[in-house]
Order: structure tokens, then sequence, then C-alpha cells
């Protein structure tokens, strides 16, 4: 049986499910999805993912989808091995839930433009609008003022432990520093850059990039 | 010692964590904010909320913001006095949960809430003019996503399964405006979404923080 991941392994959301099954040492199938074809807005995937998005996970019979309530699942499933991504105490778990909706609702919808923008439409050969882009980038640096300031008192988001908090964020942070020429708005936020130093080396995050560049389609610890 | 919510009536995201508390049975006081007087910006308030935003919420020592981990927080610290609406107890049910709860957050939110925000919060609190492509756009889209709620409500009660859980009540912040609009439509064209709206709507919770809410009506 085992866990099968639906998508494409270079879009952000999948990832972050793959980050959260190596850092918890489970092994997974990767079963390519062609969103550039629109496979995943066809009927047949639609069956499975209403939305028609990626990713899909099925773990044995049990099948979920957003990323975000798929790594919760996995991070309690096997809370007894790995880091743990979800805060010791209801203190800490709160403060973790904190700051992913902080990364859904108010981060996350102002880099994905950027990237959209910046760097998915031009390699396609599409039209970016740069104007999108320029005004996320200033909504962007204001946030991330806000990241500072909590960097400043504790080493990651939701306390002095790596989680899924942090987790959630290291895809998209990936493409607006690696694609698309923002690791400036690090320079003058120590903290934040330190934190992204951090969390972009973590071994298992290494282990889904070799993954990723690999082409394969199982993972196993 | 009571909880404080440091938010206002008539903010959305403030009803959420009303809800919780009171289906829990809670005891707490809602600190007003003043959104005229930008009080929601103020020092005060940005250093329970950096993001300056309503609500805001302290138990002791620890403060937290974003309504639906402030409601998590709620629901697990009151948890034996109230409905089991997370379902921590069971991987699978709670994962359900969290899967409807991103859907709400994500894909019904972001439509319901530009309505709301266009025919009413614009006109009413800024004196702006509703953009009707807007709210055209925002209808359209509100009604794919209630499509999907649809089918999902033909095959169980509620949306994490066939128990009542926080992703149904996260619902009804939003919910509420747009029933009392002629957008109701949207959910009385729509049998099993009707029901299960009927269904939140006739909680004693609902209609006690609800009762202190302005609609637009």
């Amino acid at each position: 049986m085992g866990v099968k991941v639906y998508g494409k392994p270079q879009a952000v959301c999948p990832q972050r499910v793959m980050h959260c099954l190596v850092e918890k040492g489970v092994s997974f199938e990767f079963v390519l999805v062609d969103i550039d074809a629109m496979e995943h807005k066809r009927a047949e995937y639609m069956e499975k993912h209403p939305f028609g998005q990626v990713p899909f996970i099925a773990d044995g019979d049990f099948e979920l989808f957003e990323s975000r309530a798929i790594v919760r699942y996995f991070a309690a499933k096997y809370a007894d091995r790995g880091p743990n991504l979800l805060g010791r105490t209801a203190e800490e778990r709160a403060k973790v839930e904190q700051w992913l909706d902080v990364e859904a609702i108010t981060y996350s919808p102002c880099a994905f433009p950027i990237v959209f923008n910046l760097f998915l439409f031009p390699i396609r050969g599409l039209p970016g609008n740069k104007g999108e882009a320029v005004a996320a980038m200033e909504k962007l640096d204001k946030i991330l003022e806000v990241y500072e300031k909590q960097l400043a008192r504790t080493k990651y988001l939701a306390g002095d432990e790596f989680t899924l908090a942090d987790l959630t964020h290291i895809p998209v942070t990936r493409y607006l520093v690696e694609h698309c020429g923002l690791a400036y708005l690090l320079d003058d936020k120590p903290h934040v850059k330190a934190w992204w130093e951090a969390v972009s080396s973590r071994p298992a995050w290494k282990k889904v990039m070799s993954f990723v560049a690999s082409g394969a389609s199982f993972y196993a610890p | 010692m009571a909880v404080k919510v440091y938010g206002a009536a008539t903010s959305t995201a403030t009803v959420r964590v009303l809800l919780c508390l009171e289906e829990m049975g809670a005891e707490y006081e809602l600190v007003p904010i003043d959104f005229f007087t930008g009080e929601h910006k103020s020092p005060p308030h940005l250093a329970r909320n950096p993001f300056g935003q309503m609500p805001a919420f302290e138990d002791g020592d620890l403060i937290l913001f974003e309504s639906r981990a402030i409601s998590r927080y709620v629901l697990r610290k009151y948890k034996s006095s109230g409905p089991d609406l997370l379902r921590d107890g069971s991987l699978e049910e709670s994962a359900m949960v969290d899967v409807w709860l991103e859907v709400e957050a994500q894909q019904y939110d972001k439509a319901i809430s530009s309505i709301y925000i266009e025919t009413v919060i614009k006109p009413v609190f800024f004196g702006g003019v509703t953009d009707e492509k807007v709210v055209a756009e925002s209808v359209e889209k509100l009604g794919k996503v209630l499509d999907v709620y649809e089918a999902r409500l033909s095959k169980s009660k509620y949306l994490a399964g066939d128990f009542l859980s926080f992703a149904d009540l996260s619902h009804i912040p939003y919910t509420q405006h747009i029933i009392a609009s002629p957008h109701a439509s949207l959910f009385e064209s729509r049998l099993h979404v009707k029901a299960w709206w009927e269904s939140l709507a006739s909680r004693p919770a609902y209609k006690k923080v609800t009762a202190g809410v302005p609609t637009s009506k």
C-alpha cells in the first residue's frame, strides 16, 4: 500500500507534502499529474479532487487534498518519529496554527503572484504582469518586517523549534529567492535571512530537491 | 480567569472566535476595538496582532491572532465542556476537518468575502462605490464552490463527515451576511447546502452571537 502523492514535483504545494514525508522518514510514490496539459482540470482527476488542484494524496485507502491538511495529518500520524512538527504544548500548537494561517492567508497570496508573473508565465512564453508583481513585492516587504520582529524573538516562527509553520513557507520562498531575484528583500532583515538559511539547508529539504531533480517516482528514506 | 477577545461584532473573523467560545460555554470578555478610529492599527493592538487585524486573543500570557488558530485553541482548551468540533481523537476525522477548513479559507472565503466587501463594507464603511463587475465574478466563483459543496453534502451530513465540526462553523461569519442579501438565492437554490445552512443557523450559539451582528438588511 503506502503513500502516493499526486501532482507535479516542481509545484509548490506538492513539495510541502514531500518535505513533511521526508522529515518523518516516510517513503512514497510520486504520481505525475500533467498540470501543464491541464490534467488536473479533467473530469477523471476531479473525481478525486473536486477543485482540480494538486497535490492529492492516498495513504492506503485514505484520500486527502489541501497540502496544509495533508501535512497536519502526516505530522500527527508520525508524531513519534522525526522532528516534532506540531509543538509540544497547547500553547505551542496554537502558535504553529497561527503561523500556518499567516502563511496561507497573508504570505502565500502575496508570494504566488510574484512567482507567476516574474517566473512561471515568462518561462512559458506568456506575458507576466510586472505591475502586479511589483505591488506584491512591496506588500511582501512589509509582511517580512513582521516576520523579522518575530524571528528576532524566536529561532523559528512558532518557537525555538522547526515546525509545520516554517515548513509550509519553504517551497514558494525558494522560488522567490532563486528564480525571482528577491534575495535582496532579506538583506535588511538579518533574522529572516538566518531563518531562511537554516530552513532551506535542512537535510530533508535538500533530499526533496534532489528527488525532484532526479525525476524519480519512488522515495525511500 | 476569563479569556479576552479583542475585536468587534462587525468583524467576521471576530465572530468566528465568538461562535467557538459560545459553543464551548466558555467565559470570555469581548474588548471592543474601534475600526473607525483605526484602533486596530494602534501600538497596543499591534502588540497583540502585528498585522493590525481583528481579532486578537489573550489567555493569561498567551497572545494569539488568526481567527482559525484562535478558534482551534479555544476548542481544545474547553473540549470537555462542549461538542467535539476538531475530532483530535481520530487521525482521519481530524484530517477531514482540516481539509474543509482549508477549503473554507482558500476557496469559499475568497469568493464570498469579495461579495460582502463590495456590497456592504465599501459603501457603508468607506463611502465607496460597489464594483458590480467584481460582484458578478465573485458570485460566479461562489456558485462553482457551492456546486462542489452541494455534491459533498449530498454524500455526508456535514462537510467533514456525518458529524458537525469547526469546518462547518467556520463558514458562518460571511454566510450570515450573504443569506440576508439578494444573493441568498445561491444557497437557497441548492437543496443540501440550504439544509446544511439551516442546521447551522438553528444552533443556540449562532443565534446568541449573531444577535449582536448587524447585517445589511
